[in-house]
């Protein structure tokens, strides 16, 4: 089964290195598994580690898609997520009571407003040809001013049952309400790459926009639409930030996920110059990135000095990962079995019979 | 003629996973000539620069350059002892300029004198005849000058050993005399060149020796005196060649009173052609014909709405239509295979499956994908039809020969099931099998009952296979030529005619 070992190659890199943090993890100690029953819900390291990932894997999705067909990175979509929630905060807060209605009808706001920001980056990038990077500079740095005035600066909380229950847990429900609906977004993606030619059309795109358009694909089209889903991607990350939390801090939600989410996706084996993707390698990627810190705090490392640690074990992932050293790998490989081969085979003299036959077909 | 030797290498051998490219192939180089590599995609012809060059390290054999063993293990180290290569891709900053481009990386000193720099390029440039200023960017220059430049800047260092790889397939007739001139020049001085290309009469023109490689292993070394053109094809195919003077054509389906399948009037692009009119018939194969940059491309590209479209009335079939962009023109029939085959035409990473299916794939939309079952009858069947050499469906189509590369494009038109196919150029930079391939298909579709428009360089292959050679010049159709009997010099009178009328 040689197509399936192609299929899966792309997926080594982030599972051995969820392989060696498990490793570490248990050498640390054995109970790194355990899940426990608190309250009616599963509560242990894994739990904790689907739970904290949620926005991350939700986001590297969008920015796998994003990165595909534009060939460079969004970095506005922590700001966005904070524009988006903001949106759904002070749509929550007016109403006079509560209900499951004006959670979903709020929810489905901040989507058109993540829809509306994605459009802004996709006219910038696809229109203007600004690149990726420097169009999401500008949402970036006006964004949290904007999430400012949507939620008047006071940080508002959600003090409200059904935001409780989307933040923590449904009582009856042993999983995490993130947890869920992080697997249902999945789900819908993956329903979405099996109904349609997403993947066909951004990897064309990313790979040879020429050749995309002159066979009917509308690059610009393609390139916009990348950005719309990263908008939704950003409302419903948004979402769940901003319940997990229970109120709105304009200032410091899921501030800085950009770089983790760009990181995701790295380590998911995918090229950040376009082209090619994979979202299940991203979403291992982003587990990958929040099984790194959960053990770097589980090992007991100084929280002052955790960022060091996280650059020096990603840095040791870029190098192991880069070109250069997977050719130098597979060099030898070849240069291993080409040996194995040619120790096991007698050498003989140079057979022509292959020559005629090759002629006579 | 036995002349010291430069260059001798001994049982090469080089594997790469699954595939034997070169198996104990022995090669030799005299000072002062012009040795032509001849074979088809796929013999080893590359592999076997790329061996002399450091690029792969062979796996067995010797090199001896000027009786001293060598083993390159960077392309770095080859410059060094005076190897120089031009590639058939040009391998240039586009955004420096043509002094830059000239001189980079030459030199020792961390400071540039620009001045110096400037005028030593001009030079050069003016010596090599290259129409260019050497402060100009490099990306302004017309493919056939950077080309130019490449050889220039390959040839300024104080080399031994040039090897020209394709340098002559973006080149038209002045400019290839002017690098033969200057090949010529080169070789006075003593330098062994190692030349490769498509073009069999090149070959004749400037080659001392010849020799000819056939999937990895040597056929032989030849005087280039002494080895007659059908020979040399017979040597480099094989006993499997194809008459090609067999092919015939024939004349279209309907009279020309009927219908046209295509008919579009005063055509106008961004590209700057001038407002054409052009109609085809069923099962009429045409070409156009012209030296470079005499308008072809952008005349075809105009039909097929790949540049923007500024003006016209387009008719299918009598139906007026419109078609603005690439993906109008999809719908109403016409298939378009581009001239430039990496830039325009492959998806580079993707599968040949995923190529093939392409076009049929966006024709059907967005929200209905092909199962990856269907996906894969399709490139199979196709695959199996055009004689496409991949290891599987699967492989990504970036490791196919340029001629397999070709044969993707068109089986991903040929899908389609066009009404109207054009092929701009569709046998440049491939081997001479594939091209026989080619023709007798561009007949076979036609006696079939489709329309194709065939663009060649080579003059000849339009003159094999189309009824109808619509001529150019400077952006402007100066003539039509018909009939079977039509010879070179017919085309070669309308054109220098058409300037006259001016």
């Amino acid at each position: 089964m040689s197509n399936m070992k192609k299929n899966i190659s792309h997926l080594v890199l982030p599972l051995s290195v969820m392989a060696l943090l498990i490793v570490i993890n248990l050498i640390k100690g054995a109970d790194y598994f355990t899940i426990s029953m608190v309250n009616g819900a599963f509560y242990g390291n894994i739990p904790n580690i689907l739970f904290g990932a949620s926005e991350l894997v939700i986001l590297s999705i969008g920015m796998t898609l994003v990165t595909g067909a534009s060939r460079g990175q969004d970095i506005s979509i922590g700001v966005s997520a904070t524009i988006t929630s903001a949106v759904f905060v002070q749509y929550v807060l007016q109403a006079s009571e509560v209900t499951l209605f004006t959670i979903i009808v709020g929810f489905l706001l901040s989507c058109v407003t993540g829809l509306l920001l994605g459009a802004f980056n996709g006219t910038l990038v696809s229109v203007f040809k600004v690149q990726p990077m420097v169009a999401s500079l500008i949402l970036f740095t006006g964004g949290r001013s904007i999430a400012f005035m949507i939620d008047g600066k006071l940080s508002p909380i959600l003090a409200n049952d059904i935001s409780n229950k989307i933040g923590t847990v449904i009582p009856g429900v042993p999983v995490q309400t993130a947890i869920i609906l992080t697997a249902v977004f999945i789900a819908i993606v993956a329903v979405v790459f099996k109904t349609t030619n997403l993947r066909l059309y951004v990897e064309t795109v990313g790979i040879n926009p020429n050749a995309a358009r002159l066979n009917g694909i509308n690059p610009k089209k393609i390139i916009f639409l990348t950005f719309l889903i990263m908008g939704i991607c950003t409302a419903v990350a948004g979402f769940i930030a901003v319940n997990k939390a229970g109120r709105h801090d304009s200032v410091n939600l899921l501030k800085l996920i950009m770089m983790d989410a760009i990181l995701a996706v790295a380590i998911g084996g995918n090229s950040l110059g376009g082209g090619k993707f994979s979202i299940t390698g991203s979403i291992i990627g982003a587990y990958t990135i929040e099984m790194l810190n959960r053990t770097l705090l589980r090992l007991e490392i100084d929280p002052a000095m955790i960022k060091v640690f996280k650059a020096v074990f990603i840095i040791i992932l870029m190098v192991v990962a880069s070109p250069v050293v997977r050719a130098f790998m597979s060099k030898n490989l070849d240069r291993f079995r080409s040996w194995r081969l040619s120790s096991s085979q007698q050498k003989g003299p140079i057979s022509t019979t292959n020559i005629a036959r090759k002629q006579g077909e | 003629m036995l002349s010291e030797t430069i260059l001798e290498m001994k049982d090469i051998s080089k594997s790469f996973p699954g595939v034997k490219a070169l198996d104990c192939v022995d090669f030799k180089l005299r000072k002062g000539e012009i040795h032509a590599l001849m074979g088809e995609n796929g013999a080893g012809k590359s592999t076997l620069i790329k061996v002399i060059t450091g690029v792969y390290e062979k796996d067995a054999g010797l090199i001896t350059l000027q009786g001293e063993p060598i083993h390159f293990k960077a392309p770095q180290e080859a410059q060094n002892k005076g190897i120089g290569t031009v590639y058939q891709e040009i391998m240039l900053c586009p955004n420096l300029t043509v002094a830059e481009n000239m001189f980079i990386g030459r030199s020792h000193s961390p400071f540039v004198n620009w001045k110096q720099m400037n005028e030593k390029a001009a030079q050069l440039l003016d010596s090599l005849g290259i129409p260019a200023s050497p402060v100009q960017e490099l990306a302004s220059c017309s493919i056939a000058v950077q080309q130019m430049i490449a050889i220039a800047r390959a040839v300024d260092m104080d080399c031994k050993i040039l090897i020209l790889d394709e340098p002559t397939s973006s080149l038209d007739e002045d400019e290839v005399h002017k690098l033969f001139a200057l090949m010529r020049e080169l070789k006075e001085r003593g330098v062994g060149i190692i030349f490769i290309t498509h073009f069999l009469e090149q070959v004749y023109e400037v080659s001392d020796m010849i020799t000819v490689l056939r999937n990895g292993k040597l056929v032989g070394e030849y005087e280039t005196t002494s080895l007659s053109q059908i020979e040399l094809i017979s040597k480099m195919l094989g006993n499997v060649l194809e008459d090609v003077t067999k092919l015939k054509k024939h004349e279209p389906i309907v009279s020309d009173t009927s219908i046209p399948v295509f008919e579009g009037k005063a055509l106008s692009s961004s590209a700057g052609v001038r407002p054409f009119n052009f109609a085809i018939q069923k099962g009429e194969v045409n070409g156009f014909a012209g030296l470079l940059g005499s308008g072809r491309s952008e005349s075809v590209r105009a039909i097929f709405a790949a540049d923007k479209v500024t003006g016209g009335e387009v008719r299918m079939k009598g139906k007026r239509v419109k078609i603005k962009t690439p993906l109008h023109a999809i719908k109403h029939g016409i298939g378009y295979l581009p001239e430039d085959r990496k830039g325009d035409g492959i998806v580079e990473d993707l599968s040949v499956r995923d190529n093939i299916i392409l076009t049929l794939q966006v024709l059907k939309g967005f929200f209905k994908p092909f199962s990856r079952k269907q996906a894969e009858l399709f490139a199979d069947e196709y695959i199996k039809k055009l004689n496409i050499k991949t290891p599987t469906s699967n492989t990504p189509i970036k490791s196919l020969s340029g001629g397999n590369q070709q044969k993707v494009i068109l089986a991903r038109w040929l899908l389609t099931n066009p009404e109207y196919l054009i092929l701009d150029e569709p046998t440049r930079g491939i081997d001479v099998g594939t091209k026989v391939e080619i023709q007798k298909l561009v007949l076979n579709l036609a006696s079939k009952g489709m329309s194709l428009t065939f663009i060649s360089s080579e003059i000849e292959e339009m003159l094999r296979t189309c009824s109808r050679l619509i001529v150019m010049k400077d952006r402007e159709i100066v003539g039509e030529l018909r009939g079977t009997d039509l010879t070179e010099n017919d085309v070669m009178n309308v054109i220098a005619q058409g300037g006259k009328n001016k």
